[in-house]
């Protein structure tokens, strides 16, 4: 029998599974988002003392970047992974293993975070025991993975699952080197990190910013590489570009963790050297999103058709324009602005909310009616709709971030006439009071753009049509 | 070279290699050397492992999630000199595990706050930031003076710290949990044994003036010796080690 007629049952309900976890985590984590940006508005909405902005804006990160990024990259990378490999999922199991077990790590997280269980290390906050826990996860999801890749009936591994596969080994790495910790008791929660002062600082940031660079974005690329191709129906841009930025883009990411860390008591080279690889970045980041939009040529009017395409293009500019940012920032004289100020939340939130869950989005809306074998989108009005009010919220978000970081960054190292320092602390802290509104503004329109999402993607897999959607298929077939 | 690379994109497990050869060479060239010590931290003198009461009052800090808003790092900038005081050194974070340098001050720098404020004020912004500084948005803390430290099983945090390196002696460990209430406790009688081994610089005194060891007395006792261990007076930066100037122009 040719075994490559054969059409192989793909593992969809491990997909569905974390497809579901996607959206309501997201929601979750936007929600929280949007509570703790009130709160710095408003500090009246600080209640008690489990639901202070110092416990809450963990849980904010984390269901964010690991929940709802987190289940994102395994719903998408199982999916494309089947297809792009045209083998089934290998180990079903261990594969419903990795779901149960990721969403088990989320809650023993974010349970911790509230009652103020943490190793007070952003973005690495749970402690030993749930970073163990994640660690057998993790290398049951690589297993699941490069099996997968073994089964392939492709002589070649897609572009897509280079960038996947980077993500899910590098994590690993990053994981285990940041949390290497000496429990106080075998049954207690807390612990002390094996890492102390300067080396801690470099090592923890250069894990952070590679949570960034691989999880964030290497994942992320590995996305864009299956869902922009397969929804405008054009081959990958360049091969060569591929290659090129692939290996120039993790090769560079590693190196760009000081940053984080200018004028501190981090040696002199080392800053040096995290700021030229920084600055260097710019270029294999450009690649990929170079490489994603020009996969449209030839097919740019299907934007004007297609509100998930658009999705996925308004994704890879504010990829470019965050990857623009970050080098930028990365400079020392720049960096001593902006550094300690909201610059930096307004540039992290221009890639997670415009290239992370925008990208996400678009994957979400392409994946949904396939998984549940439906011919379309409940309503592509909505999606529209989605987009337009997320992109605003986006637009006030970042845009009122940076002046308040800039403003105050400049307000900090103000003098007056006499040689003194202009303003007291506080003074700045008033002056962003009307920036902080802004941004929750902003926030909640990204939360109900979301709940839109929520809806429509809902409706999609009941199989429901919205009235516009039945008479554009008549209209079709008249 | 796209031939060659065909190779690797046709087996998975020299894919896999090759990737964490890469990802591995930044960070091997970038973290190894920070631990020659000698290299990286200035010496400084006064510097010492956080008292037991301290370090309690450390982990509260971590609890609340206060690095979230406040840094530890003074950068070496005219105005946050100016601010804040002398810039941190690497010697004054080398006992931290982790360090707090922060990321962001919604709040201001703590690095040097020890010695700035009375216990007093402490006591009361804490429990109601906006009662002394009313455009504040930091969240009120009044639980922290309700609840008793625990301080019993102090020990074993410093067992823990000494297995990272922290140099804590076999004294410190054993006297741990008298000497975390003594410094609790206006003139208690084992002042002297926690004064012999970690200095008599050492805050000891009841700092929110209740009767019970609160957690409010361990965060105060960390705050107040923020940024006080260093004798920065004799501390002088060393020299640029660069090559002296070749022009002849200044």
């Amino acid at each position: 029998m040719n075994k490559l007629n054969e059409n192989p049952i793909y593992n969809n309900d491990i997909v569905k599974l974390f497809t579901i976890a996607t959206v309501f985590w997201g929601i979750v984590g936007f929600a929280v988002g949007v509570f703790i940006a009130l709160q710095m508005a408003f500090p009246v909405l600080n209640f008690g003392e489990y639901l202070t902005f110092g416990r809450l804006r963990p849980l904010h990160t984390s269901a964010v970047v690991f929940a709802f990024g987190g289940n994102a990259l395994f719903a998408t990378s199982y999916f494309s992974v089947q297809r792009t490999c045209r083998t089934r999922l290998w180990g079903d199991n261990w594969a419903k293993f990795t779901f149960w077990g990721y969403q088990f790590f989320i809650v023993m997280a974010a349970i911790g975070y509230v009652t103020g269980v943490t190793q007070a290390k952003e973005y690495a906050e749970p402690e030993w025991y749930a970073d163990l826990w994640l660690t057998f996860v993790w290398v049951a999801y690589l297993i699941v993975f490069m099996m997968t890749l073994k089964n392939r009936r492709e002589p070649h591994i897609y572009v897509g699952n280079w960038f996947f596969l980077a993500f899910i080994v590098t994590v690993a790495v990053l994981h285990l080197a940041n949390n290497v910790a000496v429990p106080v008791s075998f049954l207690g929660a807390k612990s002390y990190p094996a890492w102390g002062g300067v080396q801690s600082a470099m090592i923890q940031w250069w894990y952070a910013h590679n949570a960034v660079g691989f999880f964030l974005t290497a994942g992320f690329l590995g996305i864009m590489y299956y869902f922009v191709p397969k929804r405008a129906g054009r081959p990958v841009y360049s091969y060569r570009l591929s290659i090129l930025h692939f290996w120039s883009l993790i090769f560079m990411y590693i190196w760009a963790g000081p940053h984080h860390l200018h004028y501190t008591a981090l040696p002199d080279w080392a800053q040096t050297l995290g700021m030229t690889f920084s600055i260097m970045l710019w270029m294999p980041s450009w690649g990929g999103m170079i490489n994603g939009m020009m996969t449209l040529s030839g097919a740019w009017h299907k934007l004007r058709e297609d509100p998930v395409l658009r999705f996925m293009i308004i994704s890879l500019a504010f990829y470019g324009m965050s990857t623009f940012e970050g080098p930028l920032m990365s400079i020392k004289t720049v960096n001593a602005l902006s550094h300690y100020t909201d610059w930096t939340i307004g540039h992290v939130h221009s890639g997670a909310l415009g290239w992370v869950a925008f990208i996400t989005f678009g994957a979400l809306y392409h994946l949904v009616p396939i998984l549940w074998k439906r011919s379309g989108l409940y309503s592509m009005k909505l999606v529209n709709l989605h987009l337009w009010i997320a992109t605003l919220g986006i637009v006030l978000y970042i845009t009122a971030m940076w002046v308040s970081g800039i403003m105050q960054g400049l307000m900090w190292r103000s003098y007056d006439s006499m040689g003194f320092l202009e303003y007291s602390f506080v003074e700045t802290v008033m002056a962003m009071h009307p920036f902080y509104v802004i941004r929750a503004a902003g926030g909640s329109l990204f939360l109900i753009g979301s709940l839109i999402m929520a809806y429509n993607l809902y409706r999609t897999a009941r199989g429901d049509k919205s009235p516009e959607m039945i008479a554009a298929e008549e209209a079709a077939h008249a | 070279m796209l031939k060659h690379h065909a190779k690797i994109e046709k087996n998975s497990v020299l894919l896999l290699i090759f990737t964490v050869i890469v990802v591995s060479i930044g960070g091997i060239v970038e973290i190894l050397p920070l631990f020659r010590k000698e290299t990286t931290i200035e010496p400084v003198q006064g510097i010492r492992p956080y008292t037991p009461l301290e370090l309690a009052g450390q982990n509260v800090y971590i609890r609340e999630g206060c690095y979230n808003c406040h840094s530890q790092q003074i950068r070496a900038l005219r105005d946050e000199v100016e601010r804040y005081g002398h810039y941190s050194l690497a010697a004054e974070s080398m006992y931290d595990h982790p360090f707090q340098w922060g990321s962001k001050r919604t709040g201001p720098d703590l690095a040097r706050v020890g010695g700035k404020y009375s216990d007093d004020w402490h006591v009361q912004h804490m429990s109601n930031p906006q009662a002394l500084v009313p455009e504040s948005i930091m969240p009120p803390y009044p639980h922290l003076s309700e609840r008793v430290v625990n301080l019993d099983d102090i020990a074993d945090d410093l067992k823990a710290l000494r297995a990272v390196g922290v140099p804590y002696s076999d004294e410190m460990v054993s006297n741990a949990s008298r000497d975390a209430y003594a410094q609790a406790t206006q003139d208690s009688d084992y002042l002297d044994g926690l004064f012999e081994r970690y200095g008599d610089k050492v805050n000891a005194r009841n700092f929110d003036s209740q009767n019970h060891t609160s957690e409010m007395d361990a965060l105060i006792a960390y705050l107040q010796v923020l940024g006080t261990m260093a004798e920065l007076k004799d501390y002088k930066a060393a020299p640029p080690r660069s090559t002296p100037a070749r022009g002849g122009n200044q």
